[in-house]
């Protein structure tokens, strides 16, 4: 009875210690109400349905204004019906396949390109100076200005497509990684230091994980712009008994034929739109890891 | 000024055959000139094998610039820094890689101090108990709190086998009942191993709870204006008498410190 104040005193039972320091964790830590994955795919999808229904609406009410005629500007339902067309033909398909044939190759030189030039630039600080930027100009240079010089260089060839599409591409990958670099944070630097991480070790285990995000951007960035420079290819250097996307495009505006010109480019956009899909993907799981994404 | 200040630390070095920890008139300089600022001047310490040395003082006396010099971060302009063994830091931030789970940034001080990777994950495991986090290892520092990401910091720390662990106010940005834990915790942790700890902190109560011994450092320039032996019996409270006698006595003579500068 007597002595209660000094056990008061007295440091805890370390069992009691435990037992406070896991509940302190428990309530720290307790998960968030999460919806299920179905109501998340829905929330996430029928505003994007939403938008499609909206632009397609909007465009069968310019065609029902007979603004143009319809053999200039047909509607949705003809363009559907030639996409289907085409689709069953398997014309849309082959020239999917030659235009990917394409992109994909070209986008992974200028992905081994970019990153090689972005590693050297972030590394060396004279190379920075001097290149530094020649990169942001290049990204700014239109691809189609440098498609005489590409005919000039190497004919009416894939090379010439693959010339620009990597050169479109390259500079925006070297440039998302070298302001990833330019971006990490000073603490996790130390950190690694610290750990005794040093000249390339610090650069492989602190530096480039942590420069991920913007790399990620960097390679969107970078697919858009070979896409681009892809089809304004596919326009200029047409190659004999290669039917690409340009080519039919091409061939549909000689022969006048709308529905099939509109089917090609929807056809295009849908790439488009499912390839940045993907990347947007990736970059959400890469920034949910990270705890850098809210929901 | 550097020479009494050598006469402070002179008993503590005496029976003690290497510091751990061994600064001798270590003088530190930033800039040149004018703009020239001293963080630290003349700054005697040493700290025995297994000893607790907190370090207090007000803003700009230089101790986060003393603990850079101790892990070997920066030089001093003059006087020597000796460090017998590995040194291992901890920030206020936990400064956790986010990309990495709980166990890979624990895994990662292995791999980088050469631990062979089959050792590795029974390592991890061994030292996440330690900080009692065997529950979280493969979860994502975002996931945790303050407290816990901090105690991830300290298992990491501790995976670099370091001799002298080096704190820089690793606990200033938490509440005060889970501070009050991790004091636990850390206090814990030290008594199992023969490891040299230098808590820097502002907070007194906090240097007398952990420290052995309390060193109170001056400002602009940092100096060591006074050094305090703890000989309350551990496990302490922070809200013993003693603890909290020792601490008035403390901030009464930083106070003194501080009004110099006013």
């Amino acid at each position: 009875m007597a002595d209660a104040p000094t056990v008061d005193l007295d440091a805890r039972a370390p069992t009691d210690l435990e037992a406070e320091l896991a509940g302190l964790d428990a309530l720290d830590t307790a998960p968030g109400p999460s919806r299920e994955w179905g109501a998340r795919a829905w929330s996430a999808t029928w505003p994007k349905l939403l938008a499609v229904a909206l632009a397609v609406g909007i465009w069968q009410v310019v065609v029902w204004l007979e603004l143009k005629p319809a053999w200039v500007l047909p509607g949705p339902g003809a363009v559907a019906g030639q996409l289907r067309a085409s689709l069953e033909d398997g014309s849309a398909l082959g020239a999917v396949r030659i235009t990917m044939g394409r992109a994909i190759p070209g986008f992974a030189l200028a992905l081994v390109i970019g990153t090689v030039i972005g590693i050297a630039v972030s590394r060396f600080g004279p190379l920075r100076v001097a290149v530094g930027s020649l990169l942001t100009g290049l990204q700014t240079m239109p691809s189609i200005a440098w498609f005489p010089l590409a005919i000039l260089l190497f004919k009416i060839s894939e090379a010439a497509i693959l010339f620009v599409v990597v050169l479109g591409a390259a500079p925006a990958i070297a440039n998302g990684l070298i302001n990833g670099t330019d971006h990490v944070p000073p603490i996790l630097v130390r950190a690694g230091h610290v750990l005794g991480a040093r000249g390339f070790g610090l650069y492989r285990h602190v530096v480039l994980p942590a420069s991920l995000p913007a790399y990620l951007g960097g390679l969107k960035q970078g697919w858009a712009f070979a896409w681009r420079s892809l089809l304004a290819g596919e326009l200029i250097v047409i190659i004999e008994k290669q039917a690409s996307l340009g080519v039919q495009l091409q061939t549909a505006r000689e022969l006048a034929d709308a529905p099939a010109l509109l089917a090609t480019m929807v056809v295009i956009l849908l790439i488009g739109v499912v390839v940045d899909a993907a990347f947007g993907v990736a970059e959400r799981s890469v920034l949910r890891r990270r705890g850098l994404l809210v929901a | 000024m550097s020479a009494s200040a050598q006469a402070t630390v002179a008993p503590e070095v005496t029976g003690v055959p290497i510091p751990a920890v061994h600064l001798r008139a270590v003088t530190r300089t930033f800039g040149k000139g004018k703009g020239a600022v001293t963080a630290l001047d003349g700054v005697d310490l040493a700290v025995a094998p297994g000893e607790f040395v907190c370090v207090v003082g007000a803003s700009g006396c230089g101790k986060s610039t003393m603990l850079n010099l101790v892990a070997g971060l920066d030089r001093p302009t003059s006087g020597s820094v000796q460090v017998d063994g590995r040194t291992a830091l901890l920030f206020q931030e936990a400064a956790l890689f986010p990309w990495l789970t709980v166990e890979a940034n624990v895994a990662l001080a292995l791999r980088l101090r050469g631990v062979p990777r089959a050792a590795r994950p029974e390592r991890v495991h061994e030292l996440l108990a330690l900080v009692q986090l065997d529950g979280f290892a493969r979860r994502r520092p975002h996931e945790l709190s303050g407290g816990m990401r901090q105690r991830v910091a300290l298992a990491r720390a501790l995976a670099q086998e370091a001799d002298v662990l080096l704190m820089d106010e690793p606990f200033g940005a938490l509440d005060a009942m889970t501070r009050d834990l991790l004091h636990h915790e850390l206090e814990r942790i030290w008594s199992d191993r023969s490891l040299a700890v230098v808590f820097v902190t502002h907070n007194v109560r906090e240097a007398v709870r952990l420290g052995d011994r309390v060193v109170l450092l001056s400002s602009r320039p940092g100096r060591v204006a006074a050094e305090f032996d703890i000989d309350v019996e551990r496990p302490r409270r922070i809200e013993s008498p003693e603890v909290s006698a020792l601490a008035g006595e403390i901030t009464a003579r930083l106070r003194s410190e501080v009004r110099r500068h006013g």
